[in-house]
């Protein structure tokens, strides 16, 4: 018999999972990762000020993201500095900043809930919150998708052709920053970004279509939660960290069998 | 494919007067002259750095221009191919699906504009097995689909083979009449272009000097070295500069030889 904590974790894994993984396919594609770990790190300094003004950590997230995408863009586009290093000052900053920021709290929080996710404590309040989020992210993606795909495919082509690149650019970092504040409760913020790739990366020997590849990386996240969870069951381990490794258990069956490492053509 | 009615024949479709592009201190393009109009090809040559990609992309409207003017038809369809442009592996994409993209083309258009560069059979196939040959047929198609009045093409026989190379000058060339487009495609060599073209420009930064390209038939030693076959679809292009260049590329009253630019020896 199932316990109801247990089948809202599941609920709520199971959505993010598979909401993260055809998001995490374009960020996989347009290389992303990166940008994806400064957002989720520099989250957790939107949290600790949401906290402090009041506000749903929600929105803290969705300030803390804008607000690194514009800092991201306004810094590289002068060349300053390299970009990865300007993401890792970001991330990092944006953590310490954070843990800084929470220390001065006069409520006790609990600090590992959001680096590593408490998904056996979600509520029905948060999953109604994972699907309403989820469900505008994914019908907010699937508008932009083929524009999307041909700024990643080449963006001086599609600027050529007449697509607003920045304009998609930015509904894509504002739908990856919802993601983050939704994926938070699963995995918290030091893992989020795994959810986001690994999936997208298992999927991509068996895709012959980026729609393709989309749908399995979903099919992969939900499949990682659901194994992660019964596994955290099961062993009596951290569930957030559980849902990762099967996801990465997933991947590296996905390339052993599908071989395409080794016949990789020239 | 459903050929749009375009006021075809002699139409203007770029002029470039006095074009001057600055990426910072340094100018890619001074004070450049160039017009492209329906159913010519102008091919544009000159050594690594000239220009001739900034020119492309100026063209496309992707460059602003910090003086002179480019003028463009109202209304101007370009078909661009960008320089070098890979796809990566972690993308999964078929002919079919990186068609789509393209536009709103339906099915039967794709196949059509496939057919049209010789590469029907390509439909289904992964972008990452294709050949350099297949994969430029692949995007001219993509460009075909846009229905053009102007096709851009960057260096469009790079990773091609020779014989590639030759097939697809000729495609060009009969793509050029049947649509009556425009065509302005950089050429990777200095001094080989397209027979078919109706104009040659050598840029290095400025327009260093542009007039039809001799035919082959003049070049036995040409036709010796490559063949009555590449004789009918490549043409040598002899340079006549009335200047020459310095090391910072300012040009300079011409030296006593016939050409001063840092480049190869001329195959003529």
């Amino acid at each position: 018999m199932i316990e109801e904590f247990f089948l809202r974790a599941l609920i709520a894994g199971v959505g993010v999972a598979a909401v993260a993984g055809p998001l995490g396919c374009f960020v996989v594609w347009r290389r992303m990762a990166y940008f994806g770990a400064t957002l989720a790190h520099g989250a957790l300094l939107g949290i600790a000020l949401g906290l402090l003004i009041d506000v749903d950590p929600v929105f803290g997230i969705a300030a803390s993201s804008v607000l690194i995408a514009l800092i991201v863009t306004g810094l590289q586009r002068q060349g300053a500095i390299g970009g990865d290093t300007l993401l890792g000052i970001l991330a990092h900053a944006g953590l310490a900043l954070g843990l800084v920021a929470l220390a001065f709290m006069s409520v006790r929080i609990d600090l590992m809930a959001y680096l590593f996710g408490d998904v056996l404590a979600v509520t029905w309040s948060d999953i109604l919150w994972i699907y309403l989020g989820g469900t505008a992210v994914l019908a907010t993606l699937a508008l932009i998708w083929n524009t999307l795909l041909a700024i990643t495919l080449n963006e001086e082509l599609a600027r050529a052709e007449g697509i607003d690149t920045a304009r998609i650019q930015l509904v894509f970092m504002l739908i990856l920053a919802v993601v983050i504040a939704i994926a938070m409760k699963i995995v918290g913020v030091l893992l989020i970004v795994s959810l986001l790739i690994i999936p997208a990366a298992a999927a991509r020997p068996f895709a012959r279509t980026p729609e393709q590849m989309a749908a399995l990386a979903a099919a992969a996240g939900a499949l990682s939660a659901a194994a992660g969870l019964f596994a955290s069951l099961q062993w009596d381990t951290p569930a957030g960290p559980s849902i990762v490794a099967a996801a990465t258990a997933i991947f590296a069956l996905s390339f052993t069998f599908s071989g395409t490492l080794g016949k990789r053509a020239a | 494919m459903a050929l749009d009615k375009r006021s075809a024949g002699t139409g203007l479709l770029v002029e470039a007067k006095g074009l001057t592009v600055r990426f910072g201190a340094s100018s890619a393009l001074d004070g450049v002259d160039l017009t492209v109009s329906s159913g010519e090809i102008v091919s544009l040559i000159g050594p690594n750095g000239a220009g001739k990609t900034t020119l492309v992309r100026a063209v496309a409207g992707l460059v602003e221009a910090s003086a002179g003017t480019l003028w463009r038809q109202p209304d101007l369809r370009i078909g661009y191919v960008p320089q070098r442009l890979s796809i990566d592996r972690v993308m999964p994409l078929t002919v079919r699906r990186l068609l789509s993209l393209a536009g709103r083309s339906s099915g039967a258009e794709i196949v059509s504009a496939l057919a049209e560069v010789d590469a029907a059979a390509l439909l289904k196939h992964a972008i990452h097995d294709l050949s350099g040959g297949e994969f430029q047929r692949v995007m001219l198609a993509r460009a075909l689909l846009r229905k053009p009045h102007l096709l851009l093409l960057d260096e469009p026989l790079q990773g091609v083979d020779l014989g590639g190379q030759l097939a697809l000058y000729d495609l060009i060339g009969r793509l050029r009449r049947r649509h009556a487009m425009g065509v302005l495609l950089v050429s990777h060599d200095l001094h080989i272009v397209m027979a078919a073209t109706d104009r040659v420009v050598c840029l290095n930064h400025h327009v260093c000097c542009s007039g039809a390209p001799e035919s082959v038939r003049h070049h036995p030693e040409y036709t010796a070295l490559f063949g009555a076959e590449a004789a009918r679809r490549l043409a040598v292009y002899t340079h006549a500069h009335d200047h020459a260049h310095d090391l910072a590329g300012n040009p300079v009253a011409a030296a006593d030889t016939n050409h001063a630019d840092n480049e190869p020896e001329h195959l003529s």
